[in-house]
């Protein structure tokens, strides 16, 4: 089928466009340069058109998002609604079910989200919640931080032997990427404690942070994967960590980047949790202006910011010591879960609010480093969904980012005043426009991604596509703060793989979703050796047999595989 | 235990079979096949073992459906699923109830029909960890896998939980006599605490028995609470354990390195139900104040944890999950299978892999004796007395393959291992034959003729 959108003004930053009147086509679902008289015309007059939405990161799917499901009712009855011909019942508010994800998701104009955490033990249990999860594709990203066998070898400063690791742990639990979450930590959390800093150890396995870090990063980019590592520093939400995130970024100056697609060799996830300065909570302040100016100047380092949007809703993370420290301050009902040789998780409701000074803080750090950022391809908008806020709240953080009226209306009545006192948030008046919105929602997170089939109008890319009904030359984002988050969170259309999701802000098609994995070649022998070398291990300290260890088929929703020729 | 000859006559060894009974999902069972029989099943327990290879034993083999004499007669599938179909295209209140020992796959068709038509879709955690669920909601899950208390745990505790008798290989494999990482002496590196009202074989081989008075247990961890928080107690007995007990307990947890609390009905169905489970929970929270705690349910059914991930996933709440009015409405003491069939609401009844005529209290089977009953089950039960249409299931893990999630939510593959009898079918495709037959029947799905949002999700 060929179809042509046609007349819409076009935001496609990776091809440097920007507002440009512009038909875009697409036959069998790639894009393409032209198109036959008989393509089919979708009259988009004056309307954004720009790439489907990429999300860098974002919690949608395993074992810690169904806990969350099961032990809070209270926010799946916030979102219900009934079924009909073509969709399900919804249900859930910040941890919506399976369905309700991709249906909101589709309906922002999002084509691709991807899951931050995956304990590579859990995950079939992952790509059993993916494969329930339509319209959005979910490349997943395994733990490797506090993994016992990583931790050996980068112990042992076995470079060769952490690559063979993560190439065969890739295929095994069909993941995408390295995620790394507060190195150590989770392991020391197995005893009750934590790490604090880059230089503390874990408990027995004597390795430090940034030894697990520097590891991780040179055997990803011996690799040569199409991601970088993508990090959750140590000490999140701890007043003070703002040393700790420069000396993680300053950890991996020196390795040198392996792969044509991106520029990073690390991706910083939520980096507003690691932007606090001050000592406590008493004298804590804002550190964005510091770790900002550091990524300005850095070649090497991308991030996503994890912007609160003062909602009620679910902490989790598997930087479960963390969650233990808010419980001690919440009090709020707590859930744990360690995985065996792997990692560790928690999770907590948690209340942001304007009247919080604490949370008022975080709020004006996430938007001083969208704002003191200068450049949009390194810095992404995520939620750290649902951590910080749900998903379905990027219209409103894109509102905030547009209009400095709107900000200077919360700032002088909405939230607290310690946004005059402890950050610089009053004092920017940068306004995002179109194409930045277009870049740090869809190629920027693309490319710090390493996709090279999404993320751009590029012919031969594939036709995600999302159109809103906003005619930019006839609305001021400043002014009109309201109506750019309301037509931000519907489209006219969500085009995904050629195909129509949505029309006219309603949902016409439910297709099956894929997840896309990363598949190493060249490194065959070297994984075998290290499979070998590990068996006596797992028999004796796993409590389940190999055999059920990894990812079957039969879990996977139509896999697209990326192959990559690992450069030795 | 007498002396048992070794099986030798067999054709072949299936190796890595996952265990269909308890919630120990034992996955390293190794199948000694004989014409197309198991003959032998090693490392399993006797429960386990006794399971598999007596799955002959009072089969369901052939589909039947109750004549007008009130006789079940046997008749062919498209007879049996065609009755079966009408029944649920034709009603207006149905339950789907079971669950538990069949697979989330087959899960999946069930709810797709129950959504369909507009079913409560419901398991055992109504009537065995439904308090436990309820606490969790109330007051957190601090849990861990099973592989992280064999490597790591050098406490743990059994409330309410006989688990060598109910549970055979958990101590064996995964908490107690296993070596673990850092436990490489097993046994001699932990130390057992039994807490139950009755010296079970649990207490027997535990290094401490507490025996607190029957209905004791919340006062009983109420005291360990105030003592965790620093408080003096008042009384010297509490629920019949002396108060110089408790302070020595709670030392002890304390200067746990790794500790775990594992409980099961004995807990979750005393007195104070749900409220004991909420103040375990609260315990094991406090205990981290000072050490490494965690705790685990001892679910039952080998998939009675997946049906609640199952449908906390796909729906957004875990059990009793109610779609007559087109939306996931979950209501405790509404919702659930006991509750609507007390109050007499059901008008037709599907029970798969479960046993509600043994199992439910008398007030909600007499109801179940006036509506048509549908069961998907392998063997002949109380619940088959009940029935008007039964469909003969296969054997999951051993006759067809399926998804299970283990007491601590580890997914577990159970692999096909032989053939199925020949005129049985697999639950999966019994429920989407039901599904795609009751489709035909009732054109019209229970949904709303447009999608209205929800403003509270905006
Ligand atoms: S402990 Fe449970 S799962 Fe394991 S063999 Fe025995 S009955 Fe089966
Ligand atoms: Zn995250």
């Amino acid at each position: 089928m060929e179809y042509i959108l046609k007349n819409g003004i076009v935001y496609d930053p990776a091809n440097k466009v920007n507002g440009e009147k512009k038909d875009v086509m697409f036959k069998d679902g790639k894009i393409v340069e032209k198109v036959s008289s008989d393509a089919k015309v979708l009259d988009v007059t004056d309307k954004i058109v720009m790439p489907a939405g990429v999300d860098p990161h974002s919690h949608v799917a395993g074992p810690k998002l169904v806990v969350g499901r099961l032990y809070r009712p209270e926010d799946s009855r916030k979102g219900v609604t009934q079924k009909t011909n073509l969709l399900r019942g919804e249900s859930g508010f910040s941890i919506p079910s399976c369905p309700t994800t991709g249906y909101r998701y589709s309906r922002l104009g999002y084509g691709t989200v991807v899951e931050a955490a995956m304990p590579p033990l859990e995950a079939k249990h992952t790509h059993d919640e993916i494969a329930t999860i339509p319209n959005i594709d979910i490349p997943a990203l395994p733990l490797f931080g506090n993994n016992w066998f990583v931790l050996e070898f980068a112990r042992e400063g076995k470079i060769d032997e952490l690559a063979a690791f993560i190439s065969a742990w890739l295929k095994i639990s069909k993941g995408y990427g390295v995620k790394i979450v507060n190195p150590c930590g989770s392991e020391a959390w197995g005893w009750g404690m934590n790490v604090h800093g880059i230089n503390d150890k874990a408990p027995y396995f004597d390795v430090t942070s940034k030894e697990v870090i520097r590891a991780l990063a040179k055997a990803n980019e011996k690799l040569g994967l199409p991601h970088s590592i993508h990090i959750h520093p140590n000490d999140l939400g701890h007043p003070g960590n703002v040393p700790t995130t420069l000396e993680t970024f300053e950890s991996v100056k020196d390795i040198d980047k392996n792969a044509a697609v991106r520029n990073q060799n690390l991706h910083c996830c939520h980096l507003q949790f690691h932007s606090y300065s001050g000592n406590s909570w008493k004298d804590a302040s804002s550190g964005a202006e510091e770790v900002a100016k550091y990524v300005n100047k850095a070649d090497n380092i991308t991030c996503d910011v994890g912007q609160v949007t003062f909602d009620e809703t679910t902490t989790m993370t598997a930087d479960a010591p963390m969650e233990y420290d808010l419980f001690k301050l919440s009090g709020l009902k707590w859930v744990n879960k360690d995985i065996e040789c792997e990692t560790a998780a928690g999770i907590i409701p948690i209340i942001y609010s304007p009247k919080s000074p604490v949370n008022t803080l975080q709020w004006a750090i996430g938007l001083e480093l969208f704002l003191h950022i200068d450049d949009p391809w390194k810095v992404c908008l995520t939620t750290d969904h649902p951590n910080a806020g749900p998903f379905i709240r990027y219209p409103r953080i894109i509102s905030w980012l547009m209009s400095n009226e709107r900000r200077m209306e919360m700032i002088d009545n909405e939230v607290h005043k310690w946004v005059h006192s402890r950050t610089t948030l009053p004092t920017l008046d940068r306004e995002y426009d179109f194409y930045d919105i277009a870049t740090i929602t869809r190629a920027a997170p693309a490319k710090i991604h390493g996709f090279s089939d999404r993320g751009e109008l590029t012919p031969g890319y594939n036709a995600d596509i999302a159109v809103y009904d906003i005619n930019p030359n006839d609305i001021d984002p400043s002014k009109e703060h309201e109506l750019i988050e309301k037509k931000f969170g519907l489209t006219d259309y969500t085009i995904k793989d050629g195909e129509i999701l949505v029309k006219d802000k309603e949902i016409v098609k439910v297709k099956e979703s894929s997840t896309i994995w990363t598949n190493v070649k060249g490194y065959e022998e070297e994984e075998k050796a290290v499979i070998e070398g590990i068996m006596p291990f797992f028999n004796q300290y796993y409590s389940i047999k190999w055999e059920n260890y990894p990812v079957h088929d039969h879990y996977l929703s139509n896999p697209i595989r990326v192959d990559v020729e690992a450069s030795k | 235990m007498a002396y048992e000859e070794p099986i030798t006559d067999y054709d072949e060894i299936v190796e890595n079979c996952t265990c269909a009974f308890c919630g120990c999902n034992c996955d390293d069972l190794d199948y000694l096949v004989k014409d197309g029989h198991v003959v032998g099943v090693r490392h399993a327990c006797r429960l386990g073992a006794s399971k598999i290879m007596e799955d002959m034993d009072q089969r369901l083999i052939v589909p039947m459906v109750r004549d007008d004499n009130g006789e079940l007669k046997e008749v062919d599938w498209d007879t049996a699923l065609d009755k079966a179909a009408e029944y649920i295209a034709n009603s207006i209140r149905p339950v789907m109830y079971g669950w538990s020992e069949t697979s989330t796959e087959c899960m999946k068709e069930g709810l797709a029909l129950g959504e369909y038509i507009g079913a409560v879709l419901d398991n055992q955690a109504t009537i065995c960890h439904g308090p436990s669920l309820q606490a969790v909601q109330n007051a957190g899950y601090p849990i861990q896998t099973l592989g992280e208390v064999q490597n790591r745990a050098d406490v743990c505790v059994y409330s309410g939980s006989n688990a060598m008798n109910s549970h055979p290989r958990h101590l064996a494999r995964y908490s107690v006599f296993c070596r673990g990482f850092f436990r490489s002496r097993g046994r001699f590196d932990r130390t057992v605490v039994t807490m139950d009202p009755k010296f079970t074989d649990t207490a027997k081989m535990s290094d401490k028995w507490i025996g607190f008075e029957q209905n004791g247990d919340y006062g009983f961890y109420n005291a360990i609470r105030a003592v965790l928080k620093g408080k003096e107690l008042s009384q010297d007995v509490i629920s019949g354990i002396p108060k110089e007990d408790i302070y020595e307990l709670v030392e002890e947890m304390k200067n746990a390195e790794f500790g775990v609390l594992f409980f099961g009905l004995g807990l979750t169905h005393t007195l104070s139900k749900q409220r004991n489970i909420d103040i375990a929970i609260k315990m094991v929270q406090d205990l981290n104040k000072f050490s490494k705690w965690g705790l685990t349910p001892m679910r039952g059914h080998f998939n009675v944890n997946g049906f609640n991930i199952f449908m906390a996933f796909e729906t957004g709440f875990p059990f009793g999950v109610d779609f007559a009015r087109g939306y996931a409405r979950y209501v405790l003491g509404e919702t659930n299978t006991i509750d609507l069939l007390t109050r007499g609401e059901p008008d037709v009844f599907l029970v798969i892999a479960a046993d509600p005529g043994a199992h439910f209290p008398n007030k909600a089977n007499q109801h179940l004796a006036k509506i048509p009953v549908i069961q998907i089950d392998i063997h002949w039960g109380p619940s088959t007395e009940l029935a008007d249409v039964v469909l003969p299931g296969s054997f999951i893990g051993v006759e067809c393959g399926g998804t299970s999630y283990r007491m601590d939510g580890v997914l577990i593959f159970m692999k096909k291992a032989i053939d199925k009898p020949e005129t049985c079918r697999d639950d999966e495709w019994i429920v989407r034959e039901l599904k795609e037959r009751v489709m035909k029947l009732r054109k019209e799905p229970n949904v709303a003729p447009e999608y209205i949002p929800n403003p509270a999700a905006q």
